[in-house]
């Protein structure tokens, strides 16, 4: 542990001057603001050579419609991955979350406060489960998460052999309602991506998130309950792909299992948190950074739809984008391993200026 | 440190010195064996007619891919790294057989080729990505399988076209006609040569410097070993094996769009199961092997007990998170995990002091 | 001296053993408030455990401690904490990604209706770094962007934050350059005004008498004295740290063993951590390093390893010029290098004894890992770790015999230069006197050894001639046997003369 610490010496010497200001330099979260808005640009130049419009007003609401759902689900997904843990059972507990949501609802209008509780209320179950299984039984979150999902999966195909419930028209408002050009559910989606930022950024839970990822072993020392931390962020990771339920189901008008978890919601999640800056491996990043991810994504579609291109570039295309991403991360992280030289290029020089970390060539990840 | 639970002969687990049958049924790996024999127990029980070579050959031709797969999937997981990729790799080789053979018997061994050098470039690529350029094998891969998926079916337009000859189909659904098991399938052979292969390669240098370094890539360094090639011949490796696992599943099963899809969870669960621990260093191939054994034997035991189909994946995920909730117990409280940014990340030797 | 009378802490009687051994033997020590109170020994002397008492980490088998006049029994480092006592260790305990003051309060951060005070949280941080006079450190900087010495004042200033009436520190300027080091001076010197007790462990002459007005010495566990600064010259300190007659225990040069032509050349060599280094080894000799931490013993080593390559100067070999770039091209070379870290750096812990010791056989040399891997069992036995135990994973084997597969890892490569980096770092003296055999051994056959240490002891037993490092330069040679004053005055150049006066 000490040996990277050690190593993680300054950057420049200007980072230690300021005595309040970090120095200005563009963090990870701008970065992927200005590539999003690099990419609308592009896009919008390359629709308009196609004679059609991006912005305009029903291309924005589909783009804004197409973040949505994938928007709760990677708030949480965030959340988790921050822990250091991650989850593969988003997909099935939406799923879950639409029919149990429709099918209390029944069609009642009356109803539909009691649907949103026990659909979230399932999917926090399943959160904790999740938890549970992660810090008590000691199982890799890989594998109890997947293992979770098949869970739900048997269940789900068992007792719902097609689309069950129905979902009042006044919860459909949920899916197709419009503020200006702002769908309703996005507008819920990014106040609760609001909410999370402010978790992370202004309570105890959000910073314990951070210690617990960023080093298990120093939480602990500086009295942290970690187990607690990350159960709480897979309740809440759970809750946000259950309310990602309640936005398909009032889009489907009812709850259904198969098209929901089979479409990827998943990797996809995981995906648009990491092109959002937040390290795989925990500790670092934030929702904010996802939510640019998932804008990404959304605007990339849109472009395609309009150009017409095959659906299937854009997977392609996707697949890509995050892998250089994520390279492009990398090698940002590999800049700032500087470390401090006691002598210059030619020897007795003045020391304590920066040189670039050796590196055994070899011993990578 | 030292738990009374593990005893320094339980848990040995490294495959370089032979091994008594009492180390097989004990520790991690010593749990899949023990289930195996379980579950093919509840089997004949249930259906005596199970045990009759006929039927006995006919469930290890269906789980031979499966096999193959998990030996691939063991190098990339045994060296600290995970392969997604697999399933959509899988998916887009039988598809690129199909359309590239096309009916044609004559085509049969050239595309087989073209496939496995599709299949090594594609681990290559995973293998590069990963690390040299410092990508999360989780990310890489899976930005893979998205290009994969996408790419396939792209080129076919959304629906796999062609057709595979005969004498490409018959690996993965004809054998060797001889008495007592009436037909001794191809692809179990293949899937045992693999097996015997993989055996033998974890004895040579390659394996034992791959263990080492998903064990510790930092000591792996200093000895020596290149730990960008250890790795990346790993996902060739895994490469290569799936598209082997492709040409038994095309013949097996045909083609379809919707081939390979969540075969990539299969394989690393079936590693898994068979003991191999998530993160490097430390499993038996052959263990991992009869973990994919296991998940088809679990697959059959449902069917014999009349489970429906759709409710097995719940029973597929109370086991595996039973058996690894298990192995974790016994493996009993190692300390936990150095901090990610040392050992998972970057493995650098740091200068101390 | 400005203390008050009567101690704030006191340790008395205090005992400790692992595993059977005992390390600690009846210590009695005294902390008053505002003092600074160095405690000083050779490695092994027992510091470590003794402040790892204190913090609550272990807990001692005899003896009893009271703070300010009550006893205490800390089950936890936390426990310790919350009792006033918080201690700084080597290894550091901050987040990088996070800025200062989310470390300094974490898990306590000031709440406003239920959410974190930012402001308030930055306020207190620079008020307390403020109180402290330590300038230059920002609230919200990223710690991960601090200099290793302003990470040391963050952790310092985190201790102070728990209303900490004793300070303990860990070798504190370990890892410091020099120049680094009057920050954490006038940040000691600001507590010690303040009326908190410092326990200072160094090893650094200069710190201790510019710095301590106490000093504890330590040796094989015992306190052999507890003196006034004022009262000690820098020379009688190291007389009674060191104070042991080495030469029984280091076993003689092999009979008939003698010098042979040079085999490692290494002329004004240098890179970004140390510059100017010249250097011979024959056949058969041992030359050590010595110097302080830091001073660019391990840089050399992994200069020549080809960890971090040597940019200017010259490396021969047997006379061929050689200049590896990675472990594997000094392999390759005839080059071997046991790692000052066994756990991180030199060992697969969940692989076998067998595939440990023939690891760098099948990673440099595949082809022909299988014939002269048939000499492994050899080796083993040759160092007493028993063919049986050879399918035993290594993390199962005491420090001692995991060195000693470490060891039978880089013979196996028949090298013809050997680089140990402290090979006898934490092993019992059983072990210790194995590697010592094993090297004389090696030298009779021809092997040119570098042995690097921090245990003069065994420098002045084991090796034929000394080069004393400082500041990243060769500061010195010694002849070997010469007394341990010779050795750490040159490894401390600068400041023993200055502390003298």
């Amino acid at each position: 542990m000490t040996l990277t610490q050690q190593a993680e010496a300054p950057r420049t010497a200007a980072a230690v001057e300021g005595r309040r200001r970090a120095p200005v330099r563009l963090g990870t979260t701008g970065i992927i603001y200005l590539a999003l808005v690099a990419i609308l640009v592009i896009g919008t130049v390359l629709v308009a050579a196609d004679g059609d419009n991006l912005l305009a007003e029903r291309n924005i609401v589909d783009m804004l419609t197409r973040s949505s759902v994938l928007g709760f689900i990677a708030i949480g997904q965030t959340l988790v991955i921050l822990c250091r843990s991650l989850d593969l059972s988003v997909g099935y507990v939406a799923a879950l979350s639409s029919l149990v949501g429709a099918t209390t609802m029944d069609g009642d209008p009356a109803r539909v406060p009691l649907g949103i509780a026990a659909a979230l209320g399932v999917a926090a179950a399943v959160g904790l489960v999740n938890g549970l299984v992660i810090t008590k039984l000691k199982v890799n979150a890989f594998i109890a998460t997947l293992g979770v999902a098949l869970i739900i999966r048997g269940y789900l195909d068992t007792e719902y052999k097609g689309p069950a419930g129905s979902v009042p028209d006044s919860f459909q408002n949920f899916g197709y309602t419009r503020i200006g050009v702002v769908p309703l559910s996005t507008a819920v989606m990014l106040a609760v991506a609001v909410a999370g930022i402010v978790l992370l950024r202004r309570t105890r839970t959000g910073y314990r998130m951070f210690a617990v990822g960023g080093n298990d072993e120093v939480a602990r020392l500086s009295g942290l309950r970690t187990d607690r931390t990350v159960i709480v962020a897979h309740v809440l990771c759970s809750m946000t792909a259950g309310a990602a339920g309640l936005l398909l189901a009032s889009r489907f008008s009812t709850g259904v299992a198969a098209q929901i978890y089979s479409a990827g919601y998943d990797l996809d999640s995981i995906a648009a948190v990491v092109l959002g800056g937040t390290l795989l491996m925990g500790g670092r990043g934030g929702i904010a950074g996802t939510i640019a991810g998932v804008l990404i994504l959304a605007v990339l579609d849109t472009v395609f739809r309009l150009l017409q291109i095959d659906p299937f570039f854009r997977d392609v295309l996707r697949g890509a984008i995050i892998i250089v991403a994520v390279a492009l991360y990398a090698r940002r992280q590999i800049d700032r391993h500087a470390v401090r030289a006691r002598f210059g290029k030619h020897g007795r020089a003045a020391g304590g200026q920066d040189a670039p970390r050796p590196v055994i060539p070899e011993a990578r990840a | 440190m030292s738990h009374p639970a593990t005893s320094p002969a339980r848990t040995n687990r490294s495959a370089a010195v032979g091994r008594s049958a009492l180390d097989l049924f004990a520790g991690g790996s010593g749990t899949v064996f023990a289930l195996l024999i379980v579950v093919l127990v509840a089997i004949t029980f249930l259906n005596p007619s199970f045990a009759e070579p006929p039927s006995l050959m006919a469930f290890l031709r269906n789980a031979a891919p499966l096999i193959v797969l998990a030996i691939g999937q063991y190098f990339v997981i045994v060296s600290g790294e995970f392969d997604l990729s697999v399933g959509s790799l899988v998916g887009a080789q039988v598809v690129i057989a199909a359309k590239l053979i096309d009916g044609e018997e004559s085509r049969t061994w050239g595309v087989i080729a073209l496939m496995l050098v599709f299949g090594l470039l594609v681990g290559l690529v995973n293998g590069l990505v990963t690390t040299l350029l410092r990508v999360p094998s989780f990310i890489t891969t899976l930005g893979m399988l998205l290009i994969l998926a996408g790419a396939v079916r792209l080129w076919t337009g959304g629906a796999p076209t062609g057709a595979l000859s005969d004498s490409f189909r018959q690996w993965g659904r004809t054998g060797i006609d001889m008495p007592v098991v009436r037909q001794l399938p191809y692809a179990l052979l293949i899937a045992i040569a693999l097996g015997v292969a993989a055996v033998l390669l974890m004895r040579a240098p390659y394996g034992r410097t791959l263990l080492a370094t998903g064990d510790n890539p930092t000591a792996a360094a200093f000895a020596g070993v290149r730990v960008w090639r250890v790795r990346t011949l790993a996902f060739v490796l895994s490469s290569l094996m799936a598209t082997l696992a492709a040409i038994l599943i095309g013949g097996f099963a045909g083609v379809s769009a919707q081939v390979g899809q969540g075969l990539e969870f299969t394989a690393i669960t079936a590693v898994v199961l068979g003991g191999v621990v998530l993160g490097g260093g430390r499993g038996w191939v052959v263990a991992a092997m009869a973990g994919a054994l296991t998940y088809q034997a679990l697959e059959r035991l449902f069917t014999q007990l009349d489970m429906p189909t759709t409710a097995r994946p719940a029973l597929q995920g109370v086991i595996i998170i039973a058996a690894v909730a298990y192995a974790a117990r016994s493996r009993g409280h190692r300390p936990p995990p150095p901090a990610p940014a040392e050992t998972a990340n970057d493995p650098v030797p740091e200068r101390v002091g | 001296m400005t203390a008050a009378d009567s101690p704030l802490l006191r340790m008395s009687g205090v005992s400790k053993s692992f595993f059977g051994v005992e390390v600690l033997h009846s210590v009695d020590l005294e902390l008053r408030a505002g003092e600074v109170h160095a405690l000083v020994g050779e490695n092994g002397a027992g510091k470590s455990t003794l402040m790892k008492i204190l913090a609550g980490v272990h807990r001692p088998d005899a003896g009893v401690i009271s703070l300010g006049g009550s006893e205490v029994h800390f089950e936890h480092p936390l426990q310790a904490q919350h009792a006033g006592v918080s201690t700084v260790f080597q290894e550091f305990n901050l987040l990088p990604e996070r800025t200062v003051a989310e470390n300094v309060y974490l898990g306590r951060e000031p709440r406003r209706r239920g959410l974190v005070d930012v402001a308030r949280m930055d306020r207190d941080t620079e008020a307390l770094f403020d109180d402290l006079g330590v300038s230059g450190i920002g609230a919200r900087t990223r710690v991960r962007s601090l200099s290793v010495a302003q990470q040391q004042v963050v952790e310092i200033v985190k201790a102070m934050s728990y209303d900490a009436r004793i300070i303990s520190m860990d070798e504190p300027t370990a890892a410091l350059a020099e120049h680094e080091v009057e920050l954490l001076y006038r940040l000691t010197r600001t507590l010690r005004a303040r009326g908190i007790a410092v326990l200072y462990v160094s090893h650094r002459l200069k710190e201790i008498f510019d710095l301590c007005d106490r000093i504890t010495i330590l040796k094989d566990g015992s306190v052999v004295t507890t003196t006034e600064t004022a009262r000690i010259t820098p020379d009688e300190l190291v007389r009674k740290m060191v104070g042991r007659s080495i030469s029984t225990f280091f076993p003689d040069p092999l009979p008939g063993a003698e010098l042979g032509p040079v085999r490692l050349a290494v002329s004004g060599a240098g890179n970004d951590y140390v510059d100017d280094i010249s250097f011979e080894v024959r056949a058969g000799e041992i030359v050590g390093l010595a110097g302080l931490q830091g001073s660019g013993r391990t840089e050399i080593a992994h200069a020549l390893f080809g960890v971090a390559p040597f940019t200017r100067g010259e490396v021969r070999l047997d006379g061929k010029p050689v200049s590896p770039t990675s472990p594997r091209e000094a392999v390759r070379a005839g080059l071997a290098l046991v790692t000052e870290d066994r756990k991180v750096e030199g060992l697969a812990l969940n692989q076998s004894v067998l595939a440990n010791a023939r690891l760098v056989l099948d990673a440099v040399l595949p082809g022909a890992a299988g014939k002269r891997a048939k000499a492994i069992p050899g080796i083993l036995s040759s160092l007493e770790l028993t063919a049986r135990s050879g399918a035993r994973e290594v993390r199962y084997l005491s420090g001692g015999n995991q060195q000693k597969v470490v060891l039978a890892k880089w013979l196996a490569t028949e090298p013809a230069v050997m680089v140990l980096d402290e090979p006898t770092r934490g092993i019992d003296v059983g072990a210790k006197r194995a590697v010592y055999e094993l090297m004389r051994e090696l030298s009779a056959r021809g092997v040119a050894i570098v042995m690097i240490s921090s245990e003069l002891p065994e420098l002045l037993g084991m090796a034929d001639r000394i080069l004393v490092l400082h500041d990243g330069e060769i500061s010195g040679e010694l002849p070997g046997g010469v007394d341990e004053e010779a050795v750490m005055t040159l490894a401390a150049r600068p400041m023993t003369a200055e502390a003298a006066r």
